[in-house]
């Protein structure tokens, strides 16, 4: 099949000198997507977050203590070929998929059967299970999106990168006679809730989108970024994330992936080479 | 079917053969041809349980509030299907028609028909909308695009909903007592139920779609079913 034009790779660039972690991104995105909640939330380990801030530190006494705050949304990994993210390999229900032409992983919830694969899989936690079927307070039931379909106990779910609002806003373009959308016709709820502007969205792929101008993707390289301070979490396990971080601390990026005590940041694993014997 | 069958009977009295080979039965012709009947008869009525009884008692009919007829509407607008069920600026399609729409004519009784006495006194006087039935209503986890198909993929509306526009009535809807889902969705006729169909509306399962996706759109997107991506029509 010959291509008309390039794949769109939707993609989210976060900036973590402007994250304040005032948590508003996560309540936006459970309000979106119709996340369920429970009366009593206190074990975190059954919370459902599919966007959470995380809170980093420097681990130096005062006054040299230091703090960052850190969105993790689901990362959107494209892998080391076509879409051969981990969740996406592990799944034998096909109820996760990549799709090419946006870059997007989807969940579709009626076909998942709750084996929890790909949990197990994601190195980011960003999958979340139904252990019981949602319970929505009086009178909630009717202020849910009709544009995201709610999900029942015993079944994985995890950020869209809001693709509804990519499904309405291309069925708007339609109308008006456009093919192709622009850049803040689509955005997700947690970028246009964040309040010091932090997060941004769009289109890897597209050199005019502002995420590809903020961090600069080498796609030869499986998408590393080229721009100064940024980087993207556990990067040289090879998942080949759409997330990207920005900061101008460097134990901030540090922490964003193991690195040994003798290892300089942000420097690419070359696992071939470490893996040849040495010559004698 | 009649293939299957004689192959059911022909492997019956194969094996009653041998087993009165190997047995020491008496009466050979009765125990050849007992099990057979029995056995065929027993075929016949669990076929006719399967696909005649379970499908009566599984489906619902359910008459439409008022019997809308397409063909005198048809006649009096100017602007076809369109009329009625239109694209809203949003991109999101109309659909059923909502009472607004049937107000600007319809504020009074104009004919004689029983239906629009019914439609005016019951739901116009009242301002209540009609609950129609739709036929086409998707499960919940479904997204279908009116905008793509109509507008991006130019198709028109009978390639998909039939001939409707030109019914003088409304047929009844019937409804999955299980799933709650029209019956529209799995088809209504015995041959829709064994992977046939013959027009694109009898049926309307998730592989109608993707088989069509893949012929007019030739995408394999989706890296797991080499096929369009599940979020194309999925939410």
């Amino acid at each position: 099949m010959k291509k008309e034009r390039i794949d769109k790779k939707f993609g989210m660039v976060i900036d973590l000198d402007a994250c304040t972690g005032c948590g508003s991104c996560m309540v936006a995105c459970m309000a979106e997507n119709n996340v369920p909640f429970k009366k009593d939330e206190t074990n975190k380990l059954d919370s459902i977050t599919w966007m959470r801030v995380y809170k980093l530190t420097n681990k130096k006494p005062f006054p040299e203590t230091e703090i960052c705050y850190l969105p993790r949304p689901c990362m959107h990994c494209e892998g080391q070929h076509s879409g051969h993210s981990p969740c996406v390999s592990v799944c034998p229900a096909t109820a996760t998929d990549y799709d090419m032409d946006t870059g997007i992983v989807s969940q579709i919830y009626t076909r998942c059967f709750g084996c929890r694969y790909c949990m197990a899989a994601c190195p980011y936690h960003a999958r979340y299970f139904n252990w019981w079927d949602p319970v929505w307070p009086d009178g909630m039931e009717k202020s849910l999106s009709p544009n995201v379909s709610p999900r029942m106990r015993g079944i994985v779910e995890k950020c869209s990168f809001c693709f509804h609002r990519y499904q309405l806003a291309l069925d708007k373009a339609y109308v008006k006679g456009r093919r192709e959308l622009k850049e803040h016709e689509y955005q997700t709820s947690c970028t246009q809730a964040c309040p010091s502007g932090a997060i941004t969205f769009g289109d890897l792929n597209n050199p005019d989108h502002q995420v590809h101008r903020l961090v600069k993707p080498d796609n030869r390289h499986h998408g590393r970024p080229t721009a100064k301070n940024a980087f993207r979490l556990l990067e040289r396990l090879g998942t080949n994330p759409k997330v990207y971080y920005l900061s101008s601390k460097e134990w901030v990026r540090r922490a964003g992936d193991n690195y040994l005590d003798n290892e300089e940041t942000g420097k690419p694993l070359n696992l071939m080479k470490e893996l040849q014997p040495e010559p004698h | 079917m009649s293939e299957t069958d004689d192959k059911v009977i022909e492997e019956g009295s194969e094996e009653t053969r041998e087993q009165a080979d190997s047995g020491n039965a008496g009466d050979e012709e009765q125990s050849k041809g007992l099990p057979t009947l029995f056995f065929f008869i027993g075929f016949i009525i669990s076929l006719v349980v399967g696909w005649v009884v379970f499908p009566a008692i599984l489906y619902s009919s359910k008459k439409q509030p008022v019997d809308f007829n397409h063909v005198i509407h048809m006649e009096l607008v100017d602007n076809g299907c369109e009329s009625c069920h239109f694209f809203r600026e949003d991109g999101t399609f109309s659909g059923a028609p909502r009472l607004a729409q049937c107000v600007d004519c319809h504020e009074d009784i104009q004919t004689e028909s029983e239906n629009e006495k019914v439609f005016v006194e019951t739901y116009v006087s009242n301002g209540i909308e009609v609950p129609w039935y739709i036929y086409a209503k998707q499960p919940d986890c479904v997204f279908f695009s009116h905008a793509a198909h109509v507008k991006l993929a130019n198709m028109d509306c009978v390639t998909c909903h039939g001939h409707i526009g030109e019914s003088t009535s409304l047929r009844e809807y019937e409804e999955n007592v299980l799933t709650g889902y029209s019956r529209d969705i799995w088809g209504a006729k015995l041959w829709n139920m064994l992977t046939l169909k013959k027009e694109p509306w009898e049926r309307m399962k998730m592989d109608d779609c993707a088989e069509c996706h893949l012929e007019k759109t030739g995408r394999k997107t989706s890296i797991q079913t080499q096929k369009d991506g599940c979020l194309v029509c999925h939410k």
